[in-house]
């Protein structure tokens, strides 16, 4: 799995260009999909059928959904000299930028540089360029245009049980979902595994989606913040000690269906999980579940250290546990049962 | 001019009637069906050569301005802003009271009745008041109502050799463009909306846009052009003389890449001028239109408009002549090389 989790955490998304990310996920699923489709907006849809759905009843629908956008920089002028100015693309700060490689859809690599600098703290976007080594602007021309985004350039670092890379949000729940199509086997539901398209700038790609797909629940796999490394702000989910099932964020509140039954399913088949409440920060689930006439809706999460820099880290065995419970989920919600849900 | 008519027509966001009216006559001639939806957004439709696909132009009738919100016991008014309006450009300003449209006077503190500390601070929104020339507030409440709306009262004129001045040029001046294209039949339906209450949160276009299901949708729209020397020049939003400024990104929304090739590749051939919007600011309908249902392809092509949202704002006439033609080669570019999109995913088939 970390060959996958390498191949994706490298790939070149940022959000409104996730066209090679859902190249490669696209490869990796097929085969494990009854029919695959990409929306208007991007989303890459794949349906799995049930094995053996109840007569004369048309088989409920389960949405499963990760992004596949990461954050990144957006051309916004390029001067005479060939300096590239840039806007942000979601939630990036300016100093993590600094010393730092970007790199183009087309392979182009540019630098971060800085105007003077009265001290640290006015430091800002406006005032920070790209240097792709180009020296005018019709040179500049030649190899990038106004509109096109870069991402951090940065290599996947296996660590052991833990690994590192730029884009672990979310490229590692991509990871999870490929994962989990690959041994999930509905009974009597339908399943859409669904990859989703500019998450970062606010949950847009899922809704499109979710309206398409109507679904009957929605699960959103993403990655949650830390709790666990020096004088780090108090939370309680730490790396390692299993997937976290989110009760809250600032996008959603867990159906409380879906939050149970995320328990129960980890419980029952000895899933090592923690629970998570998050003060800041939202998922897909937050747009689904109020698609149409509202979707029952919960959140898996997987800690992850450093989140929106270059070296988001993640424990494999937390990753191992969330592809367990997401199977075990949708496989219960599939069944003739419903997880008491459908 | 038609501009200069829509510019002067007054539609604050929730009270857009007289725009709206204005609009509708100029586009009767030219449309085969007109709606007017619950929430108050002009739908035009203008039928194709074989309706193969369905195309949304959009642009928003209402304008920024202020509403009615109090009376003194003198007959003064108190107001507040609809949509974003910076109260300091306010002061001493004419504007329009009322569905009546009374001529009233924002007022001022006069010079000699200042305090020191007076003259270092802007007026805020709760300080400033309007006179109608009523005798007293219930002589001002028979002429206006609470919830009136206040508008700006400037003409709309040339100025200088080239430019415009008026009010409301966000968004009339997508408005006219609009209107223009409904005359021009093509191969697919092609809709025109006018929305609503774009001002107060983009609330009209998804509206709009879930009736219409197009399978390809351009918001034509007014954007800043803070051109000053302060400004770094990769700072500067879009500069007056440079044609329509395509918008690859803003706080709402992501341009479909496909269309803003098409719309580049369009204007390139024609050798009409072009710009990129250079900052990432502000919003407009195409962050609704393009997440309604299940997802619409969209774009936002932009008129640099100097000093917007404030009474009176400028354009560049021949900025303002190549968005209108730059609108129009698109829509004509769809017939001649299709939709830059799969065709196959349109909704429409017969």
């Amino acid at each position: 799995m970390k060959d996958l989790v390498k191949r994706l955490t490298e790939a070149y998304g940022p959000s409104g260009s996730e066209d090679k990310v859902r190249e490669i996920i696209k490869a990796e699923v097929e085969k494990f999909a009854d029919e695959i489709r990409v929306d208007s907006l991007g989303n890459l849809i794949c349906r799995v059928a049930p094995k053996s759905p109840a007569d004369g009843s048309d088989p409920k629908r389960i949405m499963v959904a990760a992004h596949m956008d990461e954050i990144g920089v957006l051309v916004s002028y390029i001067d005479d000299k060939g300096f590239l100015r840039f806007s942000p693309v979601g939630g990036l700060s300016p100093y993590v930028l600094l010393g730092q490689k970007v790199i183009f859809e087309n392979g182009t690599v540019g630098v971060f540089g800085t105007e003077k600098l009265e001290d640290m703290k006015s430091l800002a976007f406006d005032k920070m360029f790209i240097d792709i080594g180009a020296s005018s602007k019709d040179e500049a021309e030649k190899k990038v245009r106004v509109g096109d985004s870069a991402v951090i350039l940065r290599e996947f670092s296996d660590l052991g049980d833990r690994v590192t890379s730029k884009t672990m949000d979310n490229r590692i729940s991509c990871a999870v979902v490929i994962e989990a199509m690959k041994s999930v086997r509905p009974e009597r539901h339908e399943a859409y595994f669904v990859f989703t398209v500019q998450e970062e700038l606010g949950l847009r790609g899922a809704k499109a989606a979710a309206y398409g797909i109507n679904p009957d629940v929605g699960i959103a796999v993403d990655v949650t913040t830390w709790g666990d490394t020096p004088e780090c702000a108090p939370f309680n989910v730490v790396l390692g000690k299993g997937v976290a099932i989110k009760a809250k964020d600032s996008s959603v509140i867990a159906h409380p269906k879906v939050k149970n039954l995320m328990i129960d399913v980890a419980e029952k088949k000895g899933i090592l999980y923690q629970m998570e409440v998050l003060e800041r920060g939202g998922t897909d689930a937050g747009a689904i579940h109020l698609t149409r006439e509202g979707v029952p809706s919960g959140t898996i999460s997987i800690p992850c250290r450093y989140v929106h820099t270059p070296c988001e880290m993640v424990d494999m065995r937390d990753v191992d546990a969330a592809t367990r419970l997401l199977v075990g989920v949708v496989e219960e919600l599939a069944s003739s049962s419903g997880g008491g849900i459908l | 001019m038609l501009l200069a008519k829509l510019s002067e027509a007054s539609g604050i966001s929730g009270q857009e009637g007289e725009i709206r009216a204005t609009i509708r006559n100029e586009i009767a001639p030219y449309v085969d069906e007109i709606k007017i939806d619950p929430i108050g957004n002009l739908v035009a439709l203008k039928r194709g050569r074989t309706g193969k696909a369905r195309v949304m132009l959009a642009a928003h009738m209402d304008e920024v301005g202020l509403m009615v919100v109090g009376f003194e016991s003198n007959g003064l008014l108190h107001v507040d802003s609809v949509g974003g309006v910076d109260p300091r450009v306010l002061v001493s300003k004419m504007v329009c009271v009322g569905r009546n449209k009374l001529p009233g006077v924002i007022g001022s503190k006069p010079i000699h009745l200042l305090e020191r500390e007076d003259m270092d601070r802007a007026t805020k929104m709760d300080a400033l008041l309007v006179d109608i020339g009523a005798k007293n507030k219930e002589d001002a409440e028979k002429l206006v109502k609470l919830g009136d709306p206040v508008v700006f009262a400037t003409k709309c004129e040339p100025l200088g050799a080239g430019f415009m001045k008026g009010k409301a040029f966000d968004d009339r001046v997508g408005c006219c463009a609009i209107i223009e294209a409904l005359k021009v039949q093509h191969d697919f339906d092609l809709y025109g909306a006018f929305t609503v209450q774009e001002e107060v949160g983009l609330r009209g276009a998804g509206v709009a846009a879930f009736q219409i299901e197009p399978d390809l949708a351009i918001v034509l729209e007014g954007t800043t052009a803070h051109d000053v020397p302060e400004t770094p020049e990769h700072s500067v939003s879009t500069v007056p003389g440079k044609g329509p400024a395509i918008v690859y990104m803003d706080r709402s929304w992501v341009g479909d890449k496909r269309i803003i090739d098409r719309l580049v590749e369009t204007a390139e051939a024609a050798s009409v001028p072009y710009q990129f919007k250079r900052t990432v600011t502000g919003g407009t309908d195409a962050g609704r239109i393009g997440l309604t249902r299940e997802g619409i392809p969209a774009a936002v092509v932009s008129m640099p408009c100097r000093f917007i949202h404030s009474p009176v704002s400028v354009i560049n006439l021949s900025d303002f002549e190549n968005y209108v033609k730059l609108a129009g080669l698109f829509l004509d570019s769809l017939d001649e090389r299709g939709l830059p999109i799969d065709e196959g995913s349109c909704k429409k088939t017969n």
